[in-house]
Parts: structure tokens; sequence; C-alpha cells
């Protein structure tokens, strides 16, 4: 309470803030907001021209915007609506509390360093106008900060050294009750008759509209736009992770499942997007697979592989907390720097499916039209755009994810593009996916690419992922001759590659200072176990150092 | 301190050692007015000595503190090695070299330029560049030239010509050039003869992978007339074996490493063969040698390689290469020291790591990619090198769980087997 002469009984007002954590299902900072609150409203933020959000392709608005849909109908079940603002928070949060006369205000932990920034900014305006803020940890598994003191200060930058302190670590906590009429009790939202103008979920015809109309870059056409792939929204969620628990009951193997052509196309029991966005819980998620596991293999301990893909995502958020340059290479002490290309138009053939390599073309294509494309096909586009072939910053790959791939959030995407392009995480580099030869070996027939990229339907197997050594008369016979109707292979592969190895190899050496022949030995391990403190310093490099020093490139003589 | 006196036993030390410096100190008593001078002498030799190791910009900005100080930066020892970077905004991030730095370079200490390399980005604006600082040093005595592109081949963008003279500037002027780095460039034999014409004495490596204007011809007239040569890097292409024979000739010192690269240029390309006897007179004659080889094959081009028995201690499979040539390569690569295959296809390699555990008995490092081996096969692969395994990075996929091992089972296995900690290389999932 902050005023005298109210009476004695302040009513407690209270906003719960979504960013993510887009559900009602295991959301503590919620329930904070509901208990012993008189009103609850809940908030969230939507500022189309807000930086970042400018390059975001149709499926990620039209997931956010079901996500928030879902929301407000689930609301409405429990006599109350979500809150949508038009604006920023730090411009908006102070009428508001004025206006609501709010003195509570929860949100869920956002352990991005951007995010971290604007929170405190936030409570900052929070506790002037005498507001208490409520923060949950329930986006991520554990408590990352818990995490890297148990790695004495640092985040452990390799995978396994992170599998080993989790394991020391106690459980993650259990996931809360999902918020309900007997939970809500006496709490109610204030909901006024023109709450659909005012505060209504837009739909992605008026977003477009918007776009539109302000010339924004990233304008985009629903006209013919085919229905959501993957539908947003916590309800979907929920429905999903029983179909995928169902299925890893029938096949009661918990092995990682072999890949083939049917992994490659989107699945009904795919999380990763919901998983991003927080419409399922991560613990929830966790939780489940493993009763599900101890029932089906009669109570022995799961193993960690059992939550690989949580644990990724979680050591990706780890990394990225105290790192506000995690997705940048230059002044990022972890990224190595590596003399990247500048090449718009390469970029852009990359980002619009016109490589003339159909594996890629078609996997870019699968992104760009659905938002989720398979991990193993991101590693080959990935490779592609960087260390493979085209030799371009992976900073611009990410980019391009974060506009078309729906699970890409900034910590889990500038990672893994820096783990992909060998930029990281003390990665051997000596496994280069080849553009042609690892599509034909995961769907030799070629189903995917027919798929997306009809064009080439009349391609036989033998020659559809590499259409351009295909004699004249089969590129006839398919109606599509490469150069005219599809692009040629923008690159030699076996040029491209080889001149990268070589890069990459030089970089190492210099890093590493490793003075020998071998290819593996150039890139540093972490013997120490520590996987962290670096026997080098990637992000210390210096440009024309000039000192006739052990790294120096000289003197030749004494190394190939 | 340490780093110093290094140098000075390395014949190529381009500073005085500490034991240097400290002799001349300590010579007979002097008026003051010589010791006065030599106070000065010594303080600018610490000056140096800490110069050294500063980066440059460091040692750019201490340069403009005072006279003495700026004097020790013009010091000929601080400019014996540099390194020209030449980017353009359009086409790096990084930065490139100050113009004004180069032009002052150019005029004050060209003549002290002993170790130089160029890195130039994709642009022909770098490429030119270089070539425009190489055809000034008229007065430089290089030792070690190296032209490296960070990105795409901008050398091969300039017209031959113009790049041919820039280089045979260094040729004609250097006469006692050491090392010289020049992959990707447009170099022709011609050039090679005013090479060798100029430093046959004191060549000791050359690399020059990917030079296609290059011949057999040309090469072989450096192997026959640089006889000192230690180091040699080229395409497989320019191997024969005359220039075998020529680098085991009498007068050849012990070669030290041969890095070859096989790439195709078109598919279904035929490689000619080298004869076993050309591999063997190298082996008499550098029993030590190493060789590096580097396949960016179609899996159908390795017809000619591997028939017989090749002297080869790296290598390296770019591509997809078939489980019937590394089944040749475990029965004829007995000096063999790091095999990484980079794919395979989906066929377990059980019988062909374990061939290769039992002939190549100096194998230390191992990398797989894209393959397949089951958990068995590999923990015997691994139960038959032991130790000597010092470099295992196996991508977590390759492993293939049986009866015998799961996956979570197998690295405590072959940790066991090679005395540390081990777990497969792993791709982040979603």
């Amino acid at each position: 309470s902050t005023t005298t002469g109210d009476s004695v009984n302040m009513a407690t007002n209270s906003i719960h803030w979504f960013r993510k954590g887009l559900r009602l299902h295991d959301n503590p900072a919620l329930q904070e907001a509901v208990c012993g609150a008189d009103t609850v409203r809940c908030v969230y933020f939507l500022d189309p021209w807000f930086s970042g959000s400018s390059n975001l392709g149709v499926n990620r608005w039209r997931f956010l915007l079901q996500c928030l849909d879902d929301l407000d109908s689930n609301l409405r079940k429990l006599n109350s609506r979500l809150f949508v603002i038009r604006g920023q928070p730090a411009n908006v949060f102070p009428r508001l509390f004025k206006e609501w006369e709010i003195s509570r205000l929860t949100f869920e932990y956002d352990s991005e360093p951007f995010g971290k920034e604007r929170d405190a900014a936030i409570k900052k305006l929070a506790m002037e106008a005498g507001v208490e803020v409520v923060v949950k940890i329930s986006h991520t598994l554990y408590n990352l900060d818990r995490i890297i003191e148990l790695n004495g200060g640092q985040p452990p930058l390799t995978y396994k050294r992170f599998q080993t302190l989790i394991s020391r670590m106690d459980p993650p906590e259990m996931p809360v009750e999902t918020l309900s009429n007997t939970i809500m009790g006496c709490c109610v939202t204030p909901v006024s008759e023109d709450h659909g103008d005012k505060y209504g979920v837009p739909s992605l015809e008026e977003l477009a509209l918007f776009f539109n109309l302000h010339y924004l870059d990233s304008g985009f056409d629903i006209e013919g736009l085919p229905s959501a792939v993957w539908p947003g929204g916590e309800t979907e969620a929920l429905t999903r992770i029983e179909r995928h628990l169902e299925r890893k009951a029938w096949v009661a193997n918990f092995e990682r499942p072999r890949m083939n052509a049917n992994s490659l196309l989107a699945s009904p029991t795919g999380l990763s997007p919901y998983l991003r966005f927080g419409c399922l819980s991560c613990r929830l998620f966790y939780f489940k697979l493993t009763d599900l596991y101890r029932k089906v293999k009669k109570n022995s301990t799961p193993p960690l592989s059992l939550y690989g893909q949580l644990l990724w995502r979680e050591f990706f958020y780890t990394a990225a907390t105290t790192n506000p340059r995690f997705d940048k290479m230059e002044g990022n002490p972890i990224c190595v720097r590596i003399p990247w290309d500048k090449n718009l138009e390469a970029l852009a053939k990359w980002a619009e499916a016109k490589t003339g390599f159909p594996w890629i073309d078609a996997i870019m294509t699968q992104l760009r039209q659905e938002g989720w494309i398979h991990h193993l096909a991101r590693h080959a586009v990935a490779c592609f755009l960087t260390r493979g072939d085209l030799w371009i910053s992976w900073e611009e790959g990410m980019k391009v994810f974060e506009a078309l791939l729906l699970d890409a959030d900034w910590s889990v995407n500038a990672g893994s593009w820096m783990w992909l392009s060998c930029s990281s995480f003390f990665q051997q580099f000596f496994h280069c996916y080849c553009p042609v030869g690892f599509g034909r070996c995961t769907d030799p027939n070629g189903d995917f690419i027919r798929r997306y990229l009809p064009i080439l339907r009349g391609f036989p197997a033998k020659y559809i992922y590499d259409p351009w050594n295909a004699p004249d008369s089969v590129q006839a016979a398919a109606k599509c001759i490469i150069g005219v109707h599809y692009p040629k292979p923008m690159v030699n592969h076996a040029e491209a590659s080889r001149l990268n190895i070589e890069r990459m190899k030089q970089i190492y050496q210099q890093l590493s200072r490793y003075r020998g022949l071998g290819l593996l030995a150039s890139v540093p391990s972490t013997h120490n176990g520590n996987g962290n403190g670096m026997s080098y310093s990637p992000g210390e490099q210096q440009s024309g150092t000039n000192t006739p020093s052990e790294y120096n490139f000289f003197p030749l003589h004494l190394r190939l | 301190m340490k780093r110093l006196s290094r140098d000075c036993e390395d014949s190529t030390s381009s500073c005085e050692g500490p034991t240097d410096s400290c002799k001349r100190a300590r010579q007979p008593a002097e008026d003051p007015g010589d010791l006065l001078s030599n106070w000065a002498r010594r303080l600018q030799e610490i000056l140096l000595h800490i110069f050294q190791y500063l980066p440059l910009l460091d040692r750019a900005f201490a340069s403009q503190v005072c006279r003495g100080w700026n004097e020790a930066f013009h010091m000929p020892e601080l400019w014996r090695c540099f390194e020209f970077e030449l980017n353009q905004p359009a086409s790096s991030y990084l930065k490139a070299t100050h113009p004004d730095l180069i032009k002052q370079i150019i005029k004050r200490h060209s003549n002290h330029l002993q170790y130089v390399s160029f890195k130039v980005d994709s642009s022909t604006e770098s490429a030119e560049a270089a070539c425009d600082i190489l055809s000034q040093l008229v007065n430089c005595s290089l030792k070690t030239l190296g032209l490296i592109s960070t990105a795409r081949p901008s050398f091969m963008e300039l017209p031959k010509s113009h790049f041919i003279s820039a280089l045979t500037v260094v040729f004609v002027n250097s006469k006692s050039l050491s090392s010289l780095k020049i992959d990707d460039t447009p170099v022709d034999d011609p050039s090679l003869k005013v090479l060798v014409a100029n430093n046959s004495d004191t060549l000791k490596l050359l690399k020059m992978s990917s030079c296609p204007h290059v011949s057999p011809a040309g090469i072989l007239c450096v192997a026959d007339q640089c006889h000192g040569l230690r180091e040699l890097a080229l395409n497989y292409h320019l191997l024969s074996d005359e220039l075998l024979l020529a680098l085991s000739s009498e007068k050849h010192v012990h070669l030290e490493h041969l890095r070859i690269d096989v790439v195709s240029e078109n598919p279904g390309q035929q490689f000619h063969t080298i004869k076993k006897s050309s591999w063997d007179a190298m082996v008499r004659h550098s029993p030590k040698f190493n060789l590096v080889m580097y396949f960016f094959l179609y899996e159908d081009e390795f017809g000619p390689f591997f028939r017989d028995e090749i002297p080869v201690t790296h290598l390296y499979f770019g591509r997809s290469v078939s489980k019937e040539v590394l089944g040749r390569v475990g029965m004829n690569c007995p000096r063999l020291v790091e095999l990484v295959v980079c794919a395979n296809g989906l066929r377990p390699l059980d019988e062909e790591l374990i061939r290769i555990a039992e002939r190549c008995q100096h194998l230390s490092a191992i990398g797989l990619g894209e393959c397949e081996v089951s958990c068995s096969a590999f923990v015997e692969f691994v139960k038959m090198c032991g130790r000597r395994l010092s470099q295992l990075s196996i991508m977590e996929e390759v492993l293939i769980p049986d009866h015998k091992y799961s996956l979570d089972e197998i690295h405590w296995e072959v940790s066991k087997h090679l005395g540390r900690v081990w777990f497969p290389d792993m791709m982040p999932t979603w």
C-alpha cells in the first residue's frame, strides 16, 4: 500500500505480464499474481515496430497470434481475458500502474541478457510506483545461475560438462497446477465493454494491413496462405505432448530414432515451437517423460539422453545468459573470429532457396513455408552457408532463421549457429555435410525434394540431388532445364569445401598454437573437464599483431 | 625473457637476446659521456624488447609519446615481420591495415622486411592492393612470403600477367626466399623458373595447392634445382613419378612434409597413378617424411588410389568415401598416423576399422563423420589401438547400439581402454 488516508483494506490488483510462458499450466508467476489478489489482468505487449520483430516472417506472427488467441479463449473459461497492449512495456506500464491501481506485477523469469536488462528497468519503474514485483523461473528446467555457480562462475562450454553439472544438481522443480476457477478463488478480471477494441488480439489480416500500410520491409502477403502446419497455442501443445508420449510408449524405445525420409516432414508430435513460446512447460514435459520411462522400463533411472531436446535448450540458455554479445562474432569472448565473406547475393540465394542444390533448396523452402525443419536439415543448410560452402557469416544465417523458424529464440538460435559453423564450443570442423550426398542417404528416392520443389518432380532418383549432372535428354523429359527452369549449382562443392577446410585449419592452428600436421589436433579439447577456461581465447584474437611470437604465422618453415 | 632466448637459437631470429645486450654492457669503465650514451643505447634495447610484445596498435600509440619512443618504434628489428591485412568493408567484417601505415612501411621499412604475409578477402581490390605492395618491395630481401586468401581466392580474379609481374619482383630481389606460400594464385611455370633461378639455394618450403597454371614440368624444375626443399604442398595433378624421384635424389635433403590435395574437377575424372617404386624411393631417402593427403573426390573416382602400398601418414576424405576404399586403406597404409573420414554411407565399417587397427600400428588420430560403426566393433577397435589414440573424434550418430553396448554404456568402455574420459562428438538437437 502506498497512500495514506485510504481504507486499511487496500485492494490488491495484479498484472501478470506474458512474454514467453504463454500458458496457464505450470505458470508459478501467474499463480502469484492471482494468489490473494482482488483483481488480475494478464497483459501481452505487441509492438510491430520493435527492433527485431520487424524481421519476422508470417509464420512467426501467425503462431504468436494463435498463442494469444488460445490464451484469451482459455482465460475466458475462467471469466478472465487477455489484454493485448499495443506499445512498449517501459512506456505503457507507468500508465497502467496508475489506471488500474496496480500493487503487484508478476512475470516469468527471462534469462536472456536483453530480457534481464528490460526487466531490471521495469522493476525500477514498478518500485517507483510502489508495485511489488514477483518473478518466477519456469521457462527453464533449472535456475541457470545455479549451474553457472556450480561451474566456478562461468557457463559450461561443452555439452558434456553441462550434463555433468546437471547430474549433480537436484532434479527440476515439479510443475505447478494449471490455473483454475478454484485457484482463482475470489480474484476477478474487470473486463470493459470495449475490451475487444482496446485490448483484443489482432488478427493476422489486421497485422498484415498494418505492416503494408507502414511500408515496413517485412510486409507479408497472406493471400492464399495455406493453413498453419504448426498451429500455435497451449491447447494444441497439450494435445501434442499426449500424442508424443503415446508414440514413445507404443514404440517402447527411448533410443535415438533412426533417421528416414519421413523424419524430415513436420510431425504432429513435434514440440519445439511450443517449448520456445512457452505454450508447453519444459518442466511438464520433463516429468511426463520421466514418468513414462519409469512405467515402461519398470522404474529404472532414466538416462540424461532421454531429455536430449530439453537439455540442449537449457545448455544454450545457460551459455547465453551472461553474454550480451552471444549473438555476435565481434566482441564475443566465446566466439572464434573467422574471416567470413560478405556476399549479399550469395546469401540471398541461400535464403530464397535458389542455390541450385535441390537438397538445400528443398529444406529452405520447407522452412519458409512451414516454419520448421528437422535438426539434421538445419545442420545441412547451416554448414552449407558457413564453413561448408559459401563461407558466409553465421550471424546472417541466424537472422534468416530468426525470421522463419518457429522455435528459434535468441539463445538457442545463436548458440546453434555458432556450434554448426564451428565458431565455438570446441567443435571439430572436419565433417562437412555434402549438399548432394547427405540428402541422398537420408531420402534416396528424393520424395522430400519433389514435395517442396515441384519443378524437379520429373527427375529420377538417380539425378534428383544433382540434376545438373543429368543428361540433356533426362532434363528435357523432366521438363526442367538446369540453368533455365532451375538454377545451376552456385558453387563447386569439392572446390569450396577444400578451400574452406583449409581456412578453418589455418584459423584453428593459429588459435591453438598447434604446429603439427594433424587436422583433429588443431582444435583444442578440454581435458581439464572444466568446459570453460579455454586454453586459448578466441575472442582475443587480434588482427595484425606483428609480434614475432610463437603463434604468429611465421616462421613458415616450421609448419606446413 | 624465455621467448627471446629461444628465438636467438633459431637462425631466423629477428632480435637480439638478453645475453648479447648484457655482454655489451659489461665493458671496461668509461668516461661519463660514454656512460651516458651507453645508458641511452641500453634504454633503446629495453624499449625494443618491450615493444616486441606489444600489438601493433599499442606500439603505434606508444610511438607518439616522445621522440625516443618514436625512434624505438622505427627500429628495424620491429619491422622484420609484417602481416598486411587487405579487406574491403563491402566484402569483409574485419579491419584492414591502415593505408597510411602501409605507405610508411614501404617508405621507411621495406628493406627491413623479412617475413611478410598478405591476408586478402574475396574482393579483387584487395588482391590488387597486395600486388601493388609486392611490386614496391624492391629493396627487400624476404625470407618468407605468404599470400593468403581468407575467403574466396581473389588472386585468381586478377589478370595473370599483373600478378606474375608483382610476384617476380620479390623473386628477383629477395634471392634468399626460404618459405613461400602461394596457394590459390595464378602462378605459372615461367615464374617458378624465376623463383628457382634466384632462390634455389635457400628455398625450404613451398606451398602451392590449387595453382592451376602450373604444370608437372614446372614443379619438377623446382624439385630438380631446389635441393634444400623440405616441405612441399601441391595438387595431385602436379605429382609425378619424376617429381618423387627428383625429391629422393642424393643431392636432395630429407623431405619432411609432402601435402597433396586430390580434387575432382568434373565427375568421373580419371586420375593418373604413381608407381609404388617412386614412393619406395621417397621412403628410402626420407624415412621420416610425412605424407599428407586430402581427397575431395566422388566415390567412383578412387579407382587408381590405394591399390598398392603408399606411405601416407595423414589422410582426410572430404567427401563420401566407400567402404571398399577404406578397406584398401587398411591394407595399404602401414604408416598411417591420422585418418579423418567426413562421410561414408550407411553400411557399418566394422571390418574396415578392425583391419585399420591391426595394420596401421602408428595410428594415433581418427575422426569419423557421417559413418556407421557398431558399438561392439568400435570398442574392439579402441581396445586394439589402446592408448596410442590421442585423438578420437567420433560423431555421436556414428555409433550404432547393439546387443552388447548401448550408447550410454559405450563411453565408459572406450574411456577405460583409452585411459582418459571420452565422449563422442555431439550435435544439438531440437
